[in-house]
């Protein structure tokens, strides 16, 4: 379990992270959604005690993670890529972070096996190509044993068989009941692997939803409508928001409203339909809609600038 | 990446709830944690050797040629040589092996930022700094002392032929043969919290250097009176009082000297606990 509370972090006169309140459940997986920029890092690096808050707090398991005994057992996290010495081995790297808190071998050689990094494990980490970075940093989060997770990235440089034994990793993680806060700015990666989403746009939380309710809800209900009869088909849509293109009358887009119903209203008096179409917004766009304000960094129009 | 790697599996291991109650963070563990570290990075082997091997390396050099060349030297070169001092020498290049290694070890973990891993791993910070510290001040002291003596008694050795040799018993050989491994020991201490500060390592070791080897040589240039009084308090020069065989007004007394030394280092090592503690990793 994580909460932050009124989390606010600055770097001189630039805001980072803007009035943050939310919790991350156990049991489940939970995405943290951003652009580029948006203070998901920055957050997650706050959470375990990296970056110190300009105002606000953030707890684990109910205290700040500083305040645990045994971190390595509350937390493991993925940070970065390389939080790594390069002229050390891959065993060398873990063995020294398991000697912190008196973590086996044993378990240092398992969580090598775990990851695919048995062969590679007495290599210089320097050598690593960036997936295998990313295993080696997922075997030292799973170090203690840790009821929660927070990866930043994690299938960054991941080959498609990487990232699939991410999101299965994950979902096994969150079944053994660990807190699991992964974050991403790839919305689609998200709608596979999370099951509640943080979506932060500029250091201020956008939204707080389930994948479910926000796949739902990214799913418009516009209906694209074509029709020799577009006036008369657009009185009978009482209720509902139509529009009526103003180049060819005969293309509607009616909101508020299923194609079932239009359908059934269209035969039930006898305009003829040429095309009815539910408009399938794609996830991505969905998100890019929510979070496009928020943007850190926005192209700017070349022929304008 | 020619490597094979292995497919990765999901069936994460856990630990049972009483081997879990015991991985807990322990000033002893995190100086064990360290002590891997330094041990584990060839960079480290390298410049802890040349520190090691420079005292007697460049101490039996310096004895052996000047026993071969005693009878062909003139009699005012005779007057200079300093049977004790000049074999020791050599402590003059282990200072900058043992303040490289310092900065390396603390500064070298923000280039890579292994320095997040070892703090989320050690989220009070302080342990950290202090079994770092710990690792090398030991090491350098459990080495350089015996390199130091080691280099004395081999020196002396080689120029026993020209009896121009010291004997341990003479006043103050042990203070100042010792005294070697005592003031590299708090080189190391004190370029632990340069390079702690500092947090890079090209940034730390021109520090280093510039304090322990450039400030005297500036220093030096200052009008006499000037430098009398200033010269002497300057970190390198009150540490190596310990080494000095007599004091004059221009020097600290051996102890005090080496004391202000210390001092440097524990306030320099105060101020990069404050800095650990407050700045974001």
């Amino acid at each position: 379990m994580i909460e932050a509370t009124h989390l606010v972090k600055r770097y001189g006169d630039k805001t980072a992270v803007e009035d943050l309140s939310f919790s991350v459940k156990p049991g489940i997986v939970t995405g943290f959604l951003g652009p580029n920029g948006a203070g998901k890092s920055t957050t997650m690096r706050m959470i375990i005690g990296l970056d110190a808050p300009t105002s606000g707090t953030v707890t684990v398991n109910g205290r700040p993670y500083a305040e645990h005994r045994a971190p390595l057992h509350e937390v493991g996290a993925l940070l970065e890529a390389r939080a790594v010495q390069s002229g050390r081995s891959a065993r060398n790297h873990l063995l020294v972070l398991a000697a912190t808190c008196g973590i086996s071998t044993h378990r240092v050689d398992e969580l090598l096996g775990l990851v695919g990094l048995a062969d590679v494990a007495s290599k210089r980490v320097g050598g690593f190509s960036l997936g295998m970075g990313q295993r080696l940093g997922i075997a030292a989060a799973l170090l203690g044993d840790p009821a929660t997770l927070i990866l930043d990235e994690p299938v960054n440089g991941l080959d498609p068989d990487g990232i699939l034994w991410i999101r299965h990793l994950l979902r096994e993680l969150a079944s053994q009941g660990r807190t699991v806060l992964v974050s991403s700015h790839l919305m689609s990666e998200m709608a596979l692997t999370a099951d509640h989403l943080l979506v932060i746009g500029r250091g201020r939380l956008i939204a707080d939803v389930t994948v479910a309710d926000f796949i739902r809800d990214a799913s418009s209900d516009l209906v694209n409508v074509r029709t020799p009869d577009g006036e008369r088909l657009r009185e009978l849509l009482v209720g509902a928001t139509v529009h009526v293109s103003a180049s060819s009358p005969g293309r509607l887009e009616v909101l508020g409203m299923t194609s079932d119903q239009i359908g059934d209203i269209a035969a039930a008096n006898g305009i003829r339909l040429h095309e009815l179409v539910q408009h399938q917004a794609s996830l991505e766009e969905a998100f890019m809609t929510l979070t496009h304000d928020s943007l850190e960094y926005q192209p700017t129009d070349v022929a304008r600038a | 990446m020619t490597d094979v790697i292995d497919t990765p599996r999901v069936a994460v291991p856990t630990l049972t709830e009483a081997e879990a109650a015991t991985i807990t963070v322990t000033a002893w563990r995190v100086t064990w944690s360290e002590w891997l570290k330094l041990r584990t990075l060839r960079s480290s082997w390298l410049t802890m050797a040349l520190a090691i091997v420079s005292v007697p390396g460049i101490g039996i050099a310096i004895a052996w040629s000047t026993a071969n060349d005693w009878p062909n030297m003139r009699p005012r070169e005779k007057l200079h040589f300093d049977p004790l001092a000049d074999p020791l020498s050599g402590f003059n290049l282990a200072q900058l092996a043992v303040g490289v290694l310092a900065v390396m070890l603390i500064a070298g973990e923000y280039s890579g930022g292994m320095i997040r891993a070892t703090l989320a791993a050690v989220p009070r910070r302080l342990p950290v700094l202090w079994a770092k510290v710990g690792v090398l001040t030991t090491l350098t002291l459990v080495t350089m002392v015996p390199a130091a003596v080691a280099t004395f008694f081999i020196s002396e050795h080689l120029l026993a032929v020209r009896h121009v040799a010291v004997g341990w018993s003479t006043p103050n050989v042990p203070r100042i043969v010792i005294g070697i491994g005592l003031y590299l020991t708090v080189v190391a201490a004190l370029a632990m919290g340069i390079g702690a500060i500092v947090r890079n390592v090209a940034g730390g070791i021109g520090a280093f250097v510039g304090i322990i080897l450039v400030l005297p040589v500036i220093a030096s240039a200052l009008p006499q009176t000037w430098g009398d009084r200033i010269n002497k308090w300057l970190p390198s020069n009150a540490g190596q009082a310990l080494m000095s065989i007599s004091s004059d007004n221009t020097t600290l007394s051996p102890w005090r000297g080496f004391l202000v030394f210390a001092g440097y280092a524990m306030v320099t090592l105060f101020a990069a606990s404050i800095l650990l503690r407050r700045r974001d990793a």
